[in-house]
This record gives C-alpha cells, structure tokens and sequence, in this order.
C-alpha cells in the first residue's frame, strides 16, 4: 500500500486538484474582475454549452481532426513499428532512439520548423520550383495540420505497438507460413490479433491529445478548422468568459473519460 | 601573474555587484514586441539607478491573461485603450496614476488625451505612450496595375467585392482581429462602429463574407511579414506594422513597396497606454519610468525606432521628417477628425462579434 504513495499524491495534485477547479471555475459567474469570475453554483455555463449548437460544432470538428489523425499514424505507424519490432534486437535501441530524437528539441521549435517547411517560400517550395513546378500554398491548410500532428504524435503510436509487437513469438508466424498463409493472412490472422492493445494504447495516445490540440491547428491549420482547443480559447481569451471555457473543457474531459472507463468494465 | 590579475577582476566584480545588490531598485515592464529603443531603456537604468526588466507580448490576450489572472509581478504594462485598457480599469486590475509623481504628463497632447477619456473618464489611469489607426496597407505599384480605377484612398478598394476580385492576384492579407476589423466594416457601411444590434452586424458579415473568397490569409499578429516579402499587396492591418512593412521591404530592395493609407471614409484610433497594476511591486520605480518615458526626447527617440506616433507634441522637431511628415503616420487634421474610438460592449455582443468572424473565416 505504501508503495502506492507517490502515485496517489500525483494523481491528487496533477489530476484530481486541477480537475476540480476547473469544475469549480465552470460553475462560477463570469464578472469583470481580478480573477474574472464569481466562484458559486451556476449551471448557466454548462446548460447555455448543451443547447448551443455551435459547440457541438467545434466539438465534431475535434472529433474528426482527432479520428483522422490516428487513422494516418497508424497507417503510417504501423510498418515502422513492425519494421523496428522484427529487427535484431541489437539494433532497435539505435532505430527508438532515432524516432525520439525529434522530441530533444522544443515542440515549437518543431511546429516552427514546419512553418519554415511549408510556407509559400519555403524549402519544399524552392525544391518545387527547380524541377520547374509554381509553388503551392500549403501553409494553413487542412493538409499542414495533418502534417504538424502526425508527425508531432507517430512516435507516441509506435512506442507502445512497436513494444507489443516485439513481443510476438516470431514462430507463430513461421508456423502460419508453413502451414501455406500468405504474408498479407498472417498479418490478418496472427499479427493482427495479437497487435490490438498495442494498437488501441497507441491510438489513444493520439486520439486524446488531438481532441485538445490548440496550437498546431492555429500555426499550421487553415481558418476553417474550427476546433474545441480554439472555442476554448476563443471563450477564455477573446470573450474573457473563464467560466463557460472552463465548463467547455470540463465537459471535453468528460467526453473523452466516459468511453475509457465504459471500455473498461 | 594573469591569475592574479582575473581574481582580482573577479574579486572587484562580485564586490560591484553585492553593492548594487544593497541599494537594487527595479521595475518590470511589460510592453509589446518591438516597440521600445533600447537606448531609452539604457540611459533610464543610467540615470536612476533602477534596473529595468524588459518583457514584452505580441498580443492582447496575452497581456489580459496574465492581468486578470492576478500577480503578474509587472510594474508597467501597455495595453491598448480599447478592449484591454478599459476592461482592466473596470476589473480593478490598474491603479490611479499619482500625478504628483509624473510631472511630464504635462507633455502629452490634450487633446488626445481627450479622445481616450471614453475608456478612462479623467484619464486617471494611463499616460499615451503610442498610437495609431486601422487601415489599408498596400503595395501602390500592383494595386495601380490591377486596379487602375479604383480610388487608393477607400476602403472601396477592400470592401467592395468588385475591388477585391481584381487584387485578390496580387494577394490580400485581412488582419485577424475581430475586435479591430469588425468596427472598420460598421464604419464603413455607416453604422455605429460600437454597434451591437443583430441588424448591423448581419450586414457587416454580409459585407465580409462577399469579400471572403478573395482573401488569401488571416494574419493574427499583423501583416507585416507578408506585406514586405510582397506575398500580399493588400491589407486590413495597423499603421505601424504597415509603416514597418514598408521599411523592411525597402531594405530588402526586393521591388516591393508598401505604403499605410488612413481610408478617407475614416478608421479605428487606437492608443498604448502606460499603466500601472494593482498589484505592482515596485509603485515607485513604475511612475519614475512612465515619467522618464514622457520626456520629448525620449519618445521622440521611440518613435523614430518603431515609426509610431507618440502623443507629446514637443517631440516633434526631433523626429525624423520622413517619419513627422508621412500623413500616415500623422494624419491631417481632416483625416483626424474622421477617426474613431471603439468602446466597450456587452459579454454577449462580444460573443456573437467573434461568432461572426469564425463563421466569416470560415468561409
């Protein structure tokens, strides 16, 4: 039971403190003030966010930036985790460390990098521009958001299924091969299988940062991406209301709890 | 020997800087990017012995933030007259200015001091450390070749659809600001700029949303990037940046020229107002540096670094002529008297306000 100490005391102090003022800040009245609100038991914030169709809006659109997102990685995630799984393990440490190298740099420093990338006189566009072709806004696009979150989340994807997969008995598939499955049955029928919780820990570890993502759809995204982390900071920021953001991200933690813990029983 | 001698430097330093560790009076303040000359800074610390811990925003938000969350540590901040500045009095986040303690507040022009009394009834709260309007950026050579009959000094030229289709080849840049462009389109359609009325703002999205398909981006910290490469030729943006649009891009000497035009229909003033938190630190060393700031030497040196007007007429024949004499800058009396203020407006219009700009984003 001791052992289990520090972890309660991080849940408490990370986890369950901030959760619950952020309760407490979304049942309070907004007020121009210092802090801008009136602590109380005002319900207006999370009644006004239910009936109000435009949240709903911003909410689906997280949802579909979310599910996208982990659909690429793990197309993309899937064959590099494989590919590091099935290497020598000798190797491996190398292969980890050259997929979280990105990740010594600051993550605005990456997001920036991208920019520079991206933008209508950027490299991928000087490199157009020799063979000849006009350059292509990519910048703020639906496109450049994808890119930014995929390519800031993969890693958190192949770590766990890289894991899951290296624990394999590599003679099952060899058994499969022998009894006449061909490469693409024995990934259905044995791979596959015994992937799936390295799959579902890998695209949760997506999923749930994508549905908050504020900045890499402000810096890369285009203005029609409209997403919870931006009503949330439209709410806090634009609008002041700390009261209906705090509602709104009490609700968004809600949303993204409720399955995890149904999944669970 | 050359050891001794570095202890002995060392020796002198760390006794230099536990003296001035004895007597340290500082102040922290908290401005936006790029808009200080770093030798007014220098020669304040070398004349009051107070040391300055500079920091600096690039927008609103980012100030309010920190303001009304509390206990920012800032002794100075800078926010602008409309929204920040008035909604930081009414919050009770800034203090009364002891007149006693800003003798140069004498300096500042009355009458523009009047104009920013609709946020701070007695302007009892900020001194005008800078200023500027919100209107048209432009690259004058590319917009006379796509739109040749269009008058340079309308807002025609963005705001009717016609215009815009025309320049939207050379690339348009609108400002991403609700706050700031939506008072510019009840302006120009005739309406109360600090309207709140349903009817006022659905004609102002109407307007916007006619232009929508021909703006190329959002720029959230202004233009000034995209207006000086010439990746745009035309913007809804501050004076300032524009003016410093125009001066990168005469560096660059890349073929771009930009140029700021206040619209003759009229356009938002807006000013930077030094003030003083609540809750500062250093009360003290916050009035001395507001007062150096007011010195007309010392804000005429401001204002030939970052190209914005400043509000202390005695400056004047100090600053550079192509800076005083550049109307963009500092507008006509006409053009002056054709400016407007923002005010305040309610936590619901505020809403339906940004509303309206993500759906006009959108598209």
């Amino acid at each position: 039971m001791r052992a289990l100490v520090p972890a309660w005391a991080w849940l408490i102090g990370f986890v369950a403190i901030p959760a619950g003022l952020l309760v407490a800040i979304g049942l309070a009245s907004p007020d121009d003030g210092v802090p801008p609100y009136v602590l109380g038991l005002d319900f207006g914030n999370f009644a006004a966010i239910l009936s109000d169709s435009f949240y709903l809006g911003g909410f689906l659109g997280s949802l579909k930036v979310a599910a996208v997102s982990s659909l690429i990685c793990l197309v993309l995630g899937m064959p590099l985790a494989l590919g590091i799984a099935r290497s020598p393990p000798a190797r491996r440490p190398v292969l980890l460390l050259l997929l979280m190298l990105p990740f010594w740099t600051g993550f605005m420093l990456r997001i920036a990098a991208l920019v520079g990338l991206l933008r209508d006189d950027g490299w991928l566009n000087a490199g157009l521009g020799l063979v000849g072709v006009a350059p292509i806004p990519m910048l703020h696009s639906d496109f450049a958001m994808y890119v930014g979150i995929v390519y800031d989340y993969i890693a958190f994807l192949v770590l766990p299924l890289q894991a899951r997969l290296a624990g394999i008995d590599p003679a099952l598939r060899e058994a499969a091969r022998d009894l006449g499955a061909s490469g693409f049955a024995v990934f259905r029928e044995i791979t596959w299988p015994l992937a799936r919780p390295g799959v579902l820990a890998g695209l949760a570890l997506v999923f749930v940062p994508a549905m908050g993502e504020y900045v890499i759809p402000e810096l890369l995204g285009g203005a029609s991406s409209q997403t919870m982390g931006r009503v949330i900071w439209d709410e806090f920021f634009g609008n002041h209301d700390w009261p209906r953001a705090s509602a709104l991200a009490v609700l968004l933690l809600v949303a993204l709890l409720a399955p995890a813990i149904l999944a669970r029983r | 020997m050359r050891h001794v001698k570095i202890l002995l430097a060392a020796a002198f330093l760390a006794g230099l800087a536990t003296a001035a560790h004895a007597q340290k009076r500082e102040v922290n303040v908290f401005n936006w990017s790029d808009y200080i000359d770093p030798k007014a800074l220098e020669r304040f610390e070398r004349e009051t012995g107070i040391h300055v811990r500079y920091d600096v925003y690039d927008s609103l938000e980012t100030l309010e933030g920190k303001m009304l969350a509390g206990h920012s540590g800032y002794d100075v901040v800078v926010p602008t007259s409309e929204p920040t500045f008035s909604r930081l009095i009414r919050a009770g986040a800034l203090q009364k200015l002891d007149r006693a303690k800003l003798p140069h507040l004498a300096n500042l022009d009355p009458a523009l001091m009047a104009r920013v009394a609709s946020s701070d009834p007695g302007n009892a709260y900020g001194a005008i450390y800078l200023w500027g309007t919100t209107g048209i950026g432009m690259d004058p050579v590319k917009v006379a070749k796509l739109a040749p009959d269009a008058a340079r000094d309308s807002w025609d030229l963005l705001f009717k659809p016609a215009n815009a289709k025309r320049l939207a080849a050379c690339g348009i840049t609108m400002l991403d600001s609700a706050i700031d462009v939506i008072p510019s389109v009840l302006h120009y359609l005739g309406h109360d700029p600090n309207s709140a009325a349903p009817a006022d703002l659905a004609d102002a999205e109407r307007a916007l949303k006619a232009i929508r398909p021909y703006i190329r981006n959002f720029a959230s910290g202004g233009a000034i990037e995209q207006m000086a490469s010439g990746e745009t030729c035309l913007a809804l943006d501050y004076s300032g940046d524009v003016i410093q649009a125009s001066v990168r891009a005469k560096e660059a000497a890349k073929g771009v020229s930009v140029k700021y035009v206040l619209p003759r229909e009229g356009a938002q003033i807006a000013f930077d107002m030094l003030s003083v938190p609540k809750d500062a630190p250093h009360p003290a060393e916050a009035l001395a540096f507001i007062d150096f700031m007011l010195q007309p030497d010392v804000m005429a040196g401001v204002t030939n670094i970052v190209r914005y007007a400043n509000a202390i007429p005695a400056s004047h024949d100090k600053i550079a002529a192509e800076i005083a004499g550049d109307t963009g800058t500092y507008p006509t009396p006409d053009l002056m008297a054709r400016t407007f203020t923002v005010h305040a407006i309610s936590a619901d219009a505020t809403r339906a306000r940004s509303r309206m700009w993500a759906r006009f984003k959108a598209g």
